[in-house]
């Protein structure tokens, strides 16, 4: 499942690691949507990964906390994990807003 | 300090084994409802284990850094999967791939083989704290995925997990990990895979994260001590529900083979006494000895002050012994294996045949160069190797520069113990210092001994004469005659005939032996 909203490249490439439609799942994609679609319109990707049917990809971008958000670009990679309920936090893991 | 400490613990094993050798043999079959155990491959571990690790369930092993919790985990692992056809799933948080192939490789196996051929998966993980923000709630379905993949696509049945404590550097939520840890391991379980966990020790803890809780079947302890620069290591199983197992420390070695490990398990004085003797190689010898030689299976004690031809007389006792188309080992703790050659060349023994068609081994090892407990597993190992029935120890006494005495006798009696379990006849050659300390040396080991020869010199007017005396010899008519004898180029050859006292009186000195080693 891709989520593009993006006029030419994309800056934020985005994935999103999930085991099944948990309600955790479900949660941070919700919690996800929001936030990107008020600081990131227009300028992001998201992939969303489900383990159970693709488990290979767990280690590539070596997953051990369910759901983690990954942030492949723009680099360094960074990554989130939890139900991404906490805004701040998740901002300042995007790199949006400087950590205090 | 130690040797105080060990000497009465080896006394209990002792008294305990005794105590259950013949009660389980007789509650056997009905009394003992054996667990199923996966073998580890590991020599002497599978003994102390009595089979092996609990099948099926989790076994934690910690000890500190640098004790060879890894090298075993990965033992374990390799093994199974090569000897005994159960695949296997590593997951490291620490090392690289190129360590572990590189340990894997130590052991005499070829992980990318083995990773090729599906007998063996392995996952890397790593956790970079600093790359990682936690907001809210998660769990670590991500590390069960994994998991659960590479044992769908091995088919393993054997998990390492080296050392997960890693993760409590990596992510900070510590309830949550110790709740995932608590559900990964009945996760395990429920799997029905055998698994080791390494862990780190921690202070006042058998594990820093106290993992000890929540891996309840079996904990195996590993320890790296070190004591008057001498470095040993040690393991210990702290607990195994369900199964006996030795309580001990036991010493273990890590060489070129992988890990072996020492089980006191012999101390039980059960071994057989056969009554087939074999030759001393000196004729005269063997007639002193009720004209057989040594019992086979016994142990000789031939003790002397220096150059009184200890080492000759166990060349002419491996030498007869590969005449017979025996096969000898030779344990050196002061010469070169060349340095013996030659100098039993000598005196007309060429030992060089022998060793060309492999009937006779060498193995010389500076008494300093490890402590007495790594001795003793590097003999055992050899000895396992190699299965002589003849065993020569030269000199022992080399040892006493490595530990005290009552060490070196605690030592001596495992050594000996085992060497007689397996039937082999060994000989310790022992130096006297000289003549006041003659009885010193001796004493620690000498209750050990089924015979005892002891060699002197003797200055008597301006000429210099060697004389032999048989001061015990369990189990036969021994003649009590002191004998002198010459070492010629043809050997060690005896002056006086057994038994002939007359001429023996003749020079007083040796015959009496009194200012030689009373």
């Amino acid at each position: 499942m891709v989520v593009k909203k993006s006029n030419g490249v994309a800056q934020y490439q985005l994935r999103l690691y999930i085991a099944g439609q948990t309600p955790r799942s479900i949660a941070a994609f919700t919690n996800l949507k929001t936030i990107c679609d008020e600081h990131l319109k227009g300028r992001y990707e998201l992939e969303i990964i489900d383990l159970l049917q693709k488990p290979l990809l767990a280690r590539g971008d070596q997953i051990l906390a369910i759901p983690t958000l990954v942030r492949r670009l723009p680099e360094p990679v960074k990554k989130i994990i939890g139900d991404l309920s906490n805004t701040e936090r998740v901002l300042v893991g995007l790199d949006l807003r400087p950590s205090r | 300090m130690c040797a105080q400490q060990r000497s009465p613990a080896s006394v209990e094993v002792a008294a305990t084994e005794i105590a259950d050798g013949p009660i389980s043999a007789v509650l056997s079959p009905p009394y003992r409802h054996d667990l199923p155990k996966a073998p580890t491959g590991i020599r002497g571990l599978d003994e102390i284990t009595r089979g092996g690790l609990p099948k099926g369930r989790p076994t934690l092993v910690c000890g500190g850094p640098g004790s060879g919790k890894t090298l075993l985990a990965l033992t374990f692992l390799v093994k199974g999967a090569v000897e005994f056809d159960e695949p296997g799933v590593l997951l490291t948080f620490e090392e690289n791939g190129d360590e572990i192939a590189d340990d894997v490789a130590s052991l005499g196996f070829d992980l990318p083989a083995l990773i090729k051929t599906k007998k063996l998966s392995v996952d890397y993980v790593r956790v970079e704290r600093s790359e990682i923000q936690e907001t809210g709630e998660y769990d670590l379905e991500g590390l069960f995925v994994r998991l659960n993949y590479a044992i769908q696509s091995t088919g393993a049945k054997r998990v390492v997990l080296d050392t997960i404590e890693s993760l409590f550097a990596g992510l900070s939520n510590d309830g949550i990990l110790r709740a995932e840890l608590r559900r990964l391991f009945r996760w395990l379980k429920d799997q029905g895979v055998t698994a080791v966990i390494t862990a780190e020790r921690g202070a006042g803890l058998l594990t820093r994260q106290g993992l000890e809780e929540y891996v309840s079947d079996a904990v195996i302890l590993l320890d790296h001590r070190v004591l008057d620069q001498v470095s040993t290591r040690r393991l210990r199983v702290v607990k195994y529900r369900g199964s006996y197992h030795g309580t001990n420390e036991y010493p273990f070695l890590i060489n070129t083979q992988g890990i072996s490990v020492l089980p006191v398990s012999s101390l039980a004085l059960q071994h057989e006494a056969p009554m087939d003797r074999v030759s001393t190689g000196v004729s005269h010898l063997d007639e002193m000895l009720s004209g057989k030689g040594y019992y086979r299976g016994s142990t000789i004690l031939v003790s002397g002050t220096a150059g009184t031809g200890k080492t000759s007389l166990a060349a002419h006792f491996l030498d007869a012994a590969c005449r017979r188309g025996e096969r000898c080992l030779c344990f050196l703790f002061e010469e070169s294996p060349q340095q013996l050659l030659r100098n039993m060349r000598s005196i007309g023994i060429d030992l060089e045949p022998w060793v060309a068609s492999g009937l006779l081994q060498f193995h010389a090892d500076r008494p300093s160069r490890y402590g007495l407990e790594t001795h003793l597993v590097a003999m055992h190992t050899v000895v396992a190797d190699f299965k002589p029935t003849v065993a020569v120890l030269d000199p022992v006494t080399n040892l006493m520069t490595v530990g005290t005495h009552s060490d070196v006798q605690a030592m001596l009696t495992r050594m000996i113990d085992h060497l007689k379990t397996q039937n082999i006849t060994a000989m310790l050659t022992s130096l006297t210092p000289g003549q006041t300390e003659l009885e010193r040396t001796e004493t620690t080991i000498s209750s050990l001994m089924d015979t005892w020869i002891l060699l002197a010199n003797d200055a008597v007017g301006g000429e210099h004469r060697r004389g032999l005396y048989v001061l015990k010899s369990r189990g036969m008519a021994h003649s009590n005659d002191v004998c002198e004898f010459i070492l010629t180029d043809q050997g060690l050859q005896m002056l006086q005939k057994a038994g002939a006292a007359d001429e023996a009186s003749a020079s007083p000195d040796i015959a009496t032996g009194r200012t030689g080693w009373s």
